[in-house]
């Protein structure tokens, strides 16, 4: 990644929001379309970065002794997050504002849910140090 | 990433072409007709965004570690 590719991503979204202006005047299906294309290309295009960035990760985490369990939880989280945010944000894109509150929800539950091991844990590491 | 980006091109040049035709058969009093015509546009546009967001959800599951 050199930033180069700052300047090529943002002219990609220029181009995109020019075609999408020109093309909502008559169809605004294939308008919504071409966002959620430029999109899907965007988070493509960081998604290479992004597997960077996590095995950095797990090699500090395999460096500290940390339980590989808890890093895939954490990356499992990432994940969830970037895919709730991606689908909500085209959703209320295309004026759905209510639908991208619920997947919004439901991102939140399926964290809390997959976090519960861990806040389990923690409660429990916390309890035992407190004196009897 | 070049190839993909004539896709957007691509789909907004069918955008275009379909609102065209639809608009000529309107014209010549053919309403069933132009209505078919966007609807496979709208097809052939939906079956290249959806290829890559299917592209991307692989690649994201490959990424955050999501075999399981």
């Amino acid at each position: 990644m050199s930033a180069i590719d700052i300047i090529q991503i943002v002219g990609l979204g220029l181009i995109a929001t020019f075609l999408v202006i020109v093309v909502k005047e008559q169809k605004p299906v294939f308008a919504f379309t071409i966002t959620v294309f430029t999109g899907a290309l965007i988070f493509l295009y960081l998604i290479g970065e992004i597997q960077h960035i996590i095995q950095m990760l797990e090699s500090l985490a395999a460096k500290a002794n940390v339980d590989l369990v808890y890093v895939e939880t954490v990356l499992k989280i990432i994940g969830i997050a970037y895919i709730a945010e991606f689908g909500a944000q085209i959703v209320r894109d295309a004026g759905q504002g209510a639908i991208a509150s619920k997947i919004e929800l439901a991102g939140k539950l399926l964290i809390l849910t997959m976090a519960i091991p861990i806040l389990t844990l923690i409660i429990e590491t916390v309890l035992r140090l407190l004196p009897a | 990433m070049n190839h993909d980006v004539n896709t957007i091109f691509q789909i907004a040049g069918i955008g275009i072409i379909v609102a065209m035709l639809h608009t000529i058969l309107k014209q010549m009093g053919k309403e069933e007709y132009a209505h078919w015509v966007t609807l496979i546009g709208f097809i052939v546009v939906l079956y290249m965004v959806i290829t890559i967001i299917d592209d991307l959800f692989q690649k994201i599951r490959g990424v955050f570690l999501f075999q399981g």
